[in-house]
């Protein structure tokens, strides 16, 4: 397996007003808090990753493969959203088991998995409850229990914490930094929080006005004095 | 996979959309070509005669329904807490789903020369008797039908001013009048416009109402004139000019309506109850009163007089009789695949649109053609309001006439002016629930790799199945209320419930004719209730 988890080359994407660009490489293995304010370009930067829109120009590589025209499930990526992440007509092992077969054909090792997969984000017994009656957070457990199942080697978390309070999203950072332990698997995760950052990061892409501004490591980052933008998201004075 | 999948469904929708514009496209060069031959004998004095009553009972319509509108709906707003609010909001709601033969008989039982106006009226010994027939009639139906549709835009319109107003207005102790002028009257001046347009169309391509209560060619309007040159006079020229005048008609009326008046939005209106200060003094909680009991009896009393002659006809009678199973056999036959057509090709031309526009192809191919594709899509559902049942009839009636027996393709041909006619009624329906179901759903399927079969069967079924239970629902009831297209094709063998009731009212067995029209409003009243009563969408659990 290459070293090199994503790479992005010269790939742009063309809006009504604004074009985006974007240009980067992630290491295989590392967590990358991925940060800047709304309307910079990060929800587009996962989007192009994930397959759920095609750049108008250049190359998008997942461990070293050429992804053009390849559809989001063929690709070697899971996505948590920050909401909408399950049916909400479906039961929780459902939900979970659609990660492993698309079409719900699961024999009896595959629903072992399933159970096994909440065990591990600490669901047990909750197989037959309904999203609706689930809190925010275990909602979101969910989730990372089907990208546990589908087991792909790059998983995109858009804010996946978002709605969840102070409390919650310290359990959610610790389980998602053994999941990763575990697995070793690449993270690109957006935050608005830089304690997100702090707690989970081993670099940080920094966007602004559809721009990537800086990817730096995380201390490197954490001191940056010299721009406005970052200055701004730390809330250095 | 998934691209060969999203390739057929775009097939399947532009090859809807192709349906659509050849069916109507068909019938207006038919209209076209054989009108072609003389062009100086059509605009005659009758024909102008036609075009200018129907505009003017559209005007005189749309004028009394929106006065009478008015006063109601401000009562309505002002006395948000009174007993029995929600029913007096659920009635006014009524009419939408009443077919118009089913209204007509009602408004004649009230209104009529034997009606209960008159009885009370010769009671009293002072005045002569009220006609119904003629431009009176076609006025009381129209406002009976549109007075209710109107308050209730206006009622949405008002209760959405902010609650602050009305603490403001009670602080600085602005009066009843005062509170009209400055907070009531500028919301429904900017409703005005789009109420008024969506009004005056319904009414200038009303057909039924026109050809029960017009009562002669004194009252008559353009699409009855169109029936009268089909199916009585025989004179298909003069049917075509009509044709194309009601084309040019609805055609300005439809520019109208979508670039200067773009109809409200009817927001959810019951249950929420503003808290407003005003209406609170003697004289207004008077006249309130006064104008609600004026509207109950106006929209309540045809339902009343509908249940009360229909139950004193021999109803067992009735449905033992064999032309009742076959106009009802009729009806379900021609209703049911109608509905499907319609509800099919919309869901279809939905789905096609959006993965036209969708993001995951890439600018280069989303291009002008696609966008045109979508486009064409989206005006096509006005492009069916364009050319109402009547003239589609009629163009398909002088195009399948040199073929042989019309009979034979009759069946076919009402089908399809059905499924057209509900279509934009099925578009309002569906859109809102698909388009915020794939928002929900699209992209995790995607990532996921759920296509097809299991997408319909896991994902698009359950949560969609109700809004396609409504939109079929609705469909259903206007198809099986409809003596638009049935009127030109109909006949002793192609003979649904609204074609029998209207050959039992033309032979004056009016006992008969009410215990059809009770059974007729009843299922149709009960379809449109179930089709548009979950109009408030459930969040489907995105949060607890």
């Amino acid at each position: 397996m290459s070293s090199v988890a994503v790479r992005l080359e010269g790939v742009k994407v063309r809006f009504e007003t604004v074009v985006l660009a974007f240009d980067c490489t992630v290491r295989a293995g590392e967590i990358v808090g991925v940060a800047g304010a709304s309307g910079s370009g990060k929800s587009t930067l996962f989007n192009v990753i994930a397959g759920f829109e095609a750049p108008d120009r250049g190359a998008v590589r997942i461990f070293g493969e050429e992804m053009a025209g390849r559809p989001p499930s063929e690709r070697p990526v899971s996505v948590v959203f920050q909401e909408n992440n399950l049916f909400a007509h479906l039961d929780v092992a459902t939900n979970v088991g659609l990660g492993i077969s698309p079409s719900l054909r699961l024999r009896s090792a595959d629903l072992k998995r399933v159970d096994e997969a909440l065990e591990r984000v600490g669901l047990v017994g909750f197989g037959r409850r309904l999203p609706p009656t689930l809190s925010g957070g275990e909602r979101q457990r969910v989730a990372l229990a089907r990208a546990v199942v589908r087991h792909r080697p790059l998983l995109l978390l858009d804010e996946p914490f978002a709605a969840l309070d102070p409390g919650m999203r310290a359990e959610m950072r610790e389980l998602l930094a053994d999941l990763h332990r575990e697995e070793g698997n690449t993270i690109l995760m957006i935050t608005h929080h830089p304690e997100d950052l702090r707690q989970l990061s081993d670099s940080v892409l920094f966007l602004d006005q559809g721009h990537i501004l800086v990817h730096d490591p995380l201390d490197r980052f954490l001191e940056r004095r010299d721009t406005a933008a970052i200055n701004r998201f730390l809330g250095n004075a | 996979m998934a691209a060969r999948e999203n390739r057929l469904t775009i097939a399947a929708g532009g090859f809807s959309l192709c349906g659509i514009l050849l069916f109507v496209g068909l019938a207006a060069a038919a209209l076209l070509v054989q009108g072609g031959g003389d062009g100086n004998g059509l605009f005659d004095a009758y024909v102008w005669r036609v075009s200018r009553f129907t505009l003017l009972q559209a005007s005189l319509s749309t004028g009394l329904s929106i006065l009478f509108a008015i006063p109601v709906a401000r009562a309505l707003a002002r006395q948000p807490t009174f007993p029995g609010r929600v029913w007096m909001l659920r009635l006014m709601a009524l009419p939408l789903g009443l077919p118009a033969l089913v209204a007509a008989l009602g408004l004649i039982e009230i209104w009529g020369k034997q009606g209960a106006l008159n009885r009370l009226l010769a009671a009293t010994g002072l005045v002569e008797a009220i006609s119904i027939y003629g431009l009176f009639g076609i006025l009381l139906a129209h406002v009976f039908f549109n007075m209710p549709l109107a308050a209730r835009l206006m009622l949405a319109g008002l209760e959405r001013i902010p609650a602050e107003y009305w603490r403001t207005s009670a602080n600085l102790g602005m009066g009843s009048l005062a509170v009209f002028r400055f907070i009531e009257w500028p919301v429904l001046r900017g409703l005005l416009p789009g109420v008024a347009g969506l009004v005056f169309m319904l009414c200038a391509t009303s057909f039924t109402l026109v050809l029960t209560l017009g009562g002669g060619p004194a009252a008559s309007t353009i699409e009855v004139a169109i029936y009268q040159a089909l199916r009585f006079d025989f004179d298909p020229p003069r049917a075509i000019a009509l044709a194309g005048l009601q084309i040019m008609l609805t055609g300005t009326l439809l520019f109208i309506l979508k670039f200067v008046a773009p109809p409200p939005e009817e927001a959810e209106t019951s249950g929420k109850a503003v808290r407003r200060f005003d209406g609170r003094s003697r004289l207004s909680r008077m006249s309130d009163r006064a104008w609600l009991i004026i509207a109950l009896f106006f929209v309540g009393t045809p339902f009343v007089a509908i249940v009360g002659s229909g139950m004193q006809a021999d109803l067992s009678r009735l449905v033992r009789e064999s032309a009742f199973h076959h106009a009802l056999a009729t009806s379900v036959l021609i209703a049911l695949p109608s509905a499907m057509i319609a509800v099919t090709i919309a869901a279809l031309m939905i789905r096609t649109q959006r993965l036209l526009l969708a993001p995951t192809t890439p600018a280069r191919r989303r291009s002008m053609s696609a966008r045109l594709f979508a486009g064409t899509i989206g005006a096509s559902t006005s492009l069916v309001l364009l050319a109402p049942p009547i003239v589609l009839g009629a163009g398909w009636f002088l195009l399948l006439r040199p073929l042989g027996d019309v009979s034979l393709f009759a069946p076919f041909v009402v089908i399809a002016i059905n499924a057209l006619m509900a279509l934009p009624f099925v578009h309002r329906v569906l859109a809102p629930a698909m388009a915020s179901h794939a928002a929900r759903t699209e992209r995790l399927a995607a990532s996921l790799g759920i296509g097809g079969f299991h997408r319909l069967r896991w994902i698009d079924w359950p949560p969609l199945q109700k809004p396609i239970f409504m939109a079929l629902s609705f469909a259903l009831a206007l198809s099986l209320g409809d003596l638009g297209a049935i009127a030109l094709f109909g006949s002793q063998e192609l003979a649904t419930l609204p074609w029998l009731l209207y050959s039992r009212m033309g032979s004056y067995r009016t006992a008969d004719a009410a215990g059809l029209a009770l059974m007729l409003g009843i299922i149709c009243l009960i379809l449109t209730i179930v089709g548009t009563a979950g109009e408030r969408r459930s969040p489907e659990g995105a949060r607890p």
